[in-house]
């Protein structure tokens, strides 16, 4: 008998509760950060080493996982992620959003819908709202102790006064039930509203600031805003020229040195199920006359 | 181990843990974090563990998944519980506390007088995560008067019918509630079975 290289999911038993203890007291107070005792793995810091000892923390068996990194299922991010896990823990892996059961994201949330029953695990790297308006993490505590969070909406203010309108286009700041303003991490602001009301768990991981916070399902997240300058989402003007979607976040891709650009949805699974499902963008390259003769026949 | 035994009872202390400790505490885990992710929903810790009485399994699960050398366990009448404490001590290496103000996870009683839960940690303005969480048995989860919960994790709202809970609870929670974000959590066990109440839950006779 070989004796396994690792525990289940890489962490020890004892890292695995501590970090579980700080999961449900984040459920319990949604978008409060829980500090945690964060480990070093075996990836850099920024590599989303909060996201991965969340994912080992609640990782079982007969858990099926996606790993996204921008919307990408194919980047080296998600990829070593997934690899990491099919390794330590030998669990099935997805790359379709509906197949999963447990989603670890760097900085997007998927177009398809999330499902009760669904986690998905956010990495994320500064995990405090103010922190760049207060360095110190004493005061922001306090300020978060006395829901004074009047410094958030100068920040917010000082956009429109400088550009006519809120500039914060990521890690857009958001109240949940109506008490903790919270980071989403850097997911673009389009994202922000599927935060509110998803039937999925979702849970945050900060790995170097070691913070964990947490939202359960049907949690009201609102966007910071003011009166006359509602929240918005970003809107694209063309479709996504693979899979011709609208109403999705699309990423632009410059194509030759002369400026030409294309644009193509962000969410990798997402395009190439429209595109199974016969969806064809106008920048779809005609792929070999195979493919041309099916689609006249 | 400085543990204290009795050894009247080693068989109750050494046996009937986890049968694979890793495989098992995540299973419970997950349960146990379905349960205050959606409160009012049972969840089934059943046949994870065999613990000496008064301990119910749904009890010594949470404990064995959840407690370790950095949360003290209170409990309401050590006197009644040699084995559970021994057995916990045994299993989870999680020190017994006398100190109230120390506990992390407290064992209590059927009908525990809630009067006394106010010296219970609910947490700081600044640390509201350092507060204890409640596990409270009770007669049965269903068969009682009905009670509507609302709040994160409920969609519209739910209804749980548990019976046996102590005198004044509701009150006591929609005081716990009013506290928000400081707070306890609670856990309702009944034989294998739990229910989360965490802090967020507004809890009305419906």
């Amino acid at each position: 008998m070989t004796l396994p290289e690792y525990n289940f999911a890489y962490l020890d038993e004892q890292t695995k509760r501590m970090i579980r203890r700080s999961i449900l007291k984040g459920i319990a107070i949604p978008g409060y950060q829980v500090p945690f005792a964060s480990r070093e793995m075996p990836m850099p810091y920024g590599w989303g080493t909060g996201g991965v000892q969340v994912t080992a923390a609640i990782l079982g068996p007969d858990d099926v996982l996606k790993v996204i990194d921008q919307g990408a299922d194919d980047t080296t991010n998600a990829v070593s992620i997934r690899a990491f896990f099919a390794k330590t823990a030998n669990v099935a892996t997805t790359t379709k959003t509906a197949d999963a059961t447990v989603i670890q994201t760097r900085h997007r949330i998927p177009e398809a819908p999330l499902s009760a029953g669904q986690v998905i695990v956010y990495q994320v790297p500064i995990p405090e709202p103010l922190r760049f308006l207060e360095p110190r993490e004493t005061e922001t505590r306090v300020i978060h102790g006395l829901e004074e969070y009047g410094l958030i909406h100068v920040k917010l203010y000082e956009d429109i006064a400088q550009h006519g309108h809120i500039a914060t286009t990521y890690a857009y700041p958001v109240k949940v039930e109506d008490r903790y303003v919270m980071d989403p991490s850097p997911i673009p602001k389009f994202d922000n509203p599927k935060m509110n009301g998803s039937p999925a768990l979702q849970l945050f991981g900060a790995g170097r600031e070691k913070r964990i916070y947490a939202l359960p399902p049907f949690t009201h997240v609102v966007s910071l805003d003011f009166e006359d300058h509602p929240f918005e989402v970003q809107k694209f003007k063309q479709p996504c020229a693979l899979c011709n979607a609208t109403g999705v976040y699309l990423d632009e891709v410059v194509t030759d040195d002369r400026g030409s650009r294309m644009y193509v949805c962000s969410d990798t699974d997402h395009c190439e199920t429209r595109r199974e499902e016969g969806h064809r963008g106008p920048g779809l390259p005609i792929s070999g006359a195979q493919t041309v003769k099916e689609d006249a026949a | 181990m400085s543990v204290s035994i009795n050894t009247r009872s080693e068989g109750h202390v050494f046996e009937g843990g986890f049968a694979n400790p890793v495989m098992d505490s995540q299973g419970v885990f997950r349960r146990v974090m379905n349960a205050l992710g959606e409160p009012g929903t049972v969840a089934d810790l059943s046949g994870f563990v065999t613990p000496p009485a008064p301990l119910s399994q749904a009890a010594a699960a949470i404990l064995l998944t959840l407690a370790d050398y950095d949360t003290p366990v209170w409990f309401e009448k050590p006197e009644n519980n040699d084995d559970a404490i021994g057995w916990m001590s045994f299993h989870t290496g999680a020190p017994r506390t006398a100190d109230v103000f120390r506990a992390a996870f407290a064992v209590l009683e059927k009908m525990s007088p809630v009067e006394a839960w106010a010296k219970f940690p609910i947490g700081t303005s600044d640390y509201p995560d350092r507060s204890a969480t409640l596990i409270l048995p009770v007669e049965s989860l269903a068969g009682g008067e009905p009670l509507r919960l609302t709040g994160p994790g409920i969609e519209t709202e739910k209804v749980i019918t548990p019976l046996g809970l102590p005198q004044g609870f509701e009150a006591f929670m929609t005081e716990n509630r009013a506290a928000y974000p400081l707070g306890l959590d609670v856990l309702l066990v009944c034989g294998g079975e739990a229910i989360g109440l965490p802090r967020t839950t507004r809890i009305e006779e419906a």
